[in-house]
C-alpha cells in the first residue's frame, strides 16, 4: 500500500538530489553547509521512523545549527536569462500551462479516485489520499514537462535546487514550528493558557464569556500557529463549562464559530510559518509582508465572529 | 505557570530579530525545562515531534517542477496572458481567485492552490502583469503589495472556504472536542454555521483587494512625481 512513507521517501531523494547538486557547486562558498543541510533534511526523510526519537532531535539540533548561523550560502546551478525566459516564453505558447495545471488536476482527481478500493485492496492509504496525490501530481507534471520542453535530463533537480536554495534555512521552519507546537503541548503550555483564561477574566455575562473565547482563540492560535492546538483547549475551559453549559450556548455553533475565530489568528502569526513565511520567502518580500497584509481582514472578520456567536449561539 | 516563559522567549526572539531556528530552539529548551522536563528528554520530544511533522515539508516536492516551468518562461506567459485581458487588474484577477479558491475549498478540493504551486508561479506574475499593463512600470513597493495579497487571497480563501465541507479535518476535530463533552453534532451543522463567516471573509477581504487598484493607481503616481 502506497503512504506517507513513499512520498517521505520521494521527498528524501529529491533533498538527497540537492545536497548532492550542492556539494558539486564550486560557485558556492558555503557548499559544505547546504550539502549537510539538505543531505540532514534528506536522512531525516528517509529514515526518520527507523532512527528512533533521540536521534531524531540531534539531527534537528544539527539541522538548526547549520541553517541558523550562516553556514548556508546560493549556488549558482546553471538556469536561463530573463531574455531567453521572454523569449521562450513568446515561443511556447500556452502549452507551458499544462505541466503547471496537471499538479492540481491529478491531485484532485486522486483525491477523489485513489481512496476507493480496487477489487477490494487499497492500493493507497485512505487517510493519505491527498498528500500522495499530491505527490503523484507533482510526478506526472514533471513527465508532461520533460517530454514537452525537453530540458537537459539534470535541469529539473538544478532548477529545484535554485529555488531550494533561495528559500534557504526556511524550508524546514513550518516543520520545526509544528514540532515546537508538540513540545509547548507536553510541556503544559496549552493547561496554564487555558488557566490563565479562566482565573483572570471576568465571565458572569454571556457576552464577556462569548467575547473570551473568541479573542483567546485567535490569541491562543496566533501563539501556538495552529487553530487545532488551541480548540480543544479553549473549548474545555471557556467553551464547554461556560457558553455552553451556564449560558446555554447552542454546541455546534459554538464549536464552529470559536474554530473560525482561531483562523483569524492563523492570519496573524508568523508562527503559522506554512501560510505566512513560505509565501514570504517563495515571494521573495520581507518576513512580515503577508501578515501585514492580512491583519486588517483578520481583525474585524474576528470582531464579526464575536458578534455572530453572540447573536446565534443563544437563540438556536 | 511557568512553561508560558517559552513563549515569551518566542516573542522577543522574533522581535529581536535573532534567527528563528534558533529562537525556536531556545523557545523548545526554555519551555520544556521550566516545566520540569530534562534536557535529553526535551530533545526526543522535539525529535518525535519533528519526524511527525514531516509532512509539513512535502510542499517543497513541487520545487523541481516549477523551477523547471520558470526556466522555459512559465511567469513571463503568464504575464503576457492576463495583459491580453483588458478588464483584468489586480484586485479583480485577486478577488477572482479568491472566490475560486473559496468554492474549491468548500467542495473539499482544498489541493487546489497553495502558495509553492499556484501563487508563485502563476497568481502573482498574472496580478503583477494586469498591474504593469495598467500603471506601467512597477516599483519595488508596489510589486511587494501585490505579491503579498496575491499570498492573502490564497489564505484567506482556503481558511474560511474548507469549514463548509463537511470531511475536513476542522470538522472532525470539532465533532471530537464536542463529543468528549458530552455533545454529539453531526458534521453538517458546523459546516452550515462556518457559512455565514465564510460569506463575510469573502466580503471583508474581497473589499480589500477591489481597493488594491485604487491603491496601485496612487502609488504609481506618486512614483512618477
Amino acid at each position: 500500500m502506497i503512504g506517507l512513507s513513499q512520498v517521505y521517501a520521494l521527498g528524501g531523494l529529491m533533498f538527497g538530489a540537492f545536497a548532492w547538486l550542492s556539494l558539486r557547486d564550486r560557485t558556492n562558498r558555503n557548499r559544505i553547509g547546504n550539502a549537510g543541510f539538505w543531505g540532514l533534511l534528506a536522512i531525516s526523510f528517509i529514515f526518520g521512523s527507523r532512527l528512533g526519537d533521540l536521534a531524531n532531535g540531534v539531527l534537528v539540533i544539527a539541522l538548526i545549527l547549520l541553517g541558523g548561523t550562516g553556514r548556508m550560502g546560493r549556488g549558482a546551478p546553471s538556469t536561463t536569462s530573463a531574455e531567453q525566459r521572454a523569449a521562450r516564453a513568446a515561443s511556447c505558447g500556452n502549452l507551458l500551462f499544462l505541466p503547471a495545471l496537471t499538479i492540481p488536476a491529478v491531485a484532485i482527481g486522486g483525491t477523489l479516485l485513489l481512496g476507493i478500493p480496487l477489487r477490494g485492496v487499497h492500493w493507497v492509504d485512505p487517510n493519505q489520499v491527498t498528500i500522495v496525490s499530491l505527490a503523484l501530481g507533482t510526478l506526472i507534471a514533471l513527465g508532461v514537462a520533460m517530454a514537452e520542453l525537453r530540458p537537459p535530463l539534470l535541469a529539473s533537480l538544478e532548477e529545484g535546487r535554485r529555488l531550494a536554495d533561495t528559500i534557504g534555512w526556511a524550508a524546514i521552519l513550518p516543520q520545526l514550528l509544528a514540532a515546537l507546537g508538540a513540545v509547548f503541548a507536553f510541556s503544559g503550555v496549552g493547561t496554564a493558557v487555558g488557566a490563565l483564561a479562566t482565573s483572570w477574566l471576568p465571565l458572569d455575562h454571556p457576552f464577556a464569556a462569548v467575547a473570551a473565547y473568541c479573542i483567546g482563540m485567535a490569541l491562543f492560535t496566533a501563539v501556538m500557529g495552529n487553530a487545532f492546538a488551541a480548540f480543544p483547549v479553549m473549548t474545555a475551559a471557556v467553551g464547554v463549562p461556560l457558553i455552553i453549559r451556564k449560558f446555554g450556548g447552542d454546541p455546534a455553533i459554538v464549536g464552529a464559530l470559536g474554530m473560525l475565530a482561531g483562523f483569524c489568528g492563523t492570519l496573524t502569526t508568523p508562527m503559522a510559518a506554512n501560510f505566512n513565511i513560505v509565501p514570504a520567502v517563495l515571494l521573495e518580500l520581507p518576513g512580515n509582508a503577508v501578515i501585514r497584509v492580512q491583519i486588517p481582514t483578520a481583525i474585524p472578520l474576528l470582531a464579526c465572529n464575536l458578534l455572530l456567536m453572540y447573536l446565534l449561539a443563544f437563540r438556536f | 505557570m511557568l512553561p508560558l516563559l517559552g513563549i515569551a522567549v518566542l516573542a522577543l526572539g522574533f522581535a529581536a530579530r535573532l534567527n528563528p531556528l534558533i529562537v525556536v530552539l531556545g523557545a523548545a529548551l526554555v519551555s520544556g525545562l521550566a516545566g520540569g522536563i530534562p534536557p535529553l528528554k526535551i530533545v526526543a520530544v522535539l525529535g518525535k515531534a519533528f519526524n511527525d511533522s514531516r509532512y509539513v515539508s512535502l510542499v517543497w516536492l513541487v520545487l523541481p517542477v516549477i523551477g523547471l516551468l520558470e526556466r522555459e518562461g512559465l511567469q513571463e506567459r503568464a504575464r503576457i496572458l492576463i495583459a491580453r485581458v483588458g478588464a483584468a487588474t489586480a484586485g479583480r484577477l485577486l478577488i477572482a481567485y479568491l472566490v475560486l479558491r473559496q468554492i474549491t475549498a468548500a467542495l473539499g478540493l482544498t489541493s487546489l492552490g497553495g502558495h509553492a504551486q499556484m501563487v508563485r508561479p502563476l497568481i502573482a506574475p498574472m496580478a503583477e502583469g494586469a498591474a504593469e499593463v495598467r500603471h506601467g512600470r512597477l516599483s519595488e513597493r508596489m510589486r511587494h503589495l501585490i505579491r503579498a495579497y496575491a499570498a492573502s487571497a490564497d489564505n484567506v480563501g482556503v481558511f474560511f472556504g474548507e469549514d463548509i465541507f463537511i470531511a475536513i479535518g476542522s470538522i472532525l476535530l470539532i465533532k471530537a472536542a464536542l463529543e468528549q463533552a458530552g455533545f454529539r453534532i453531526a458534521p453538517l451543522q458546523l459546516s452550515l454555521w462556518a457559512m455565514p463567516t465564510a460569506l463575510l471573509a469573502l466580503a471583508v477581504h474581497g473589499v480589500r483587494l477591489w481597493r488594491l487598484d485604487a491603491r496601485l493607481r496612487r502609488m504609481a503616481i506618486e512614483e512618477h512625481q
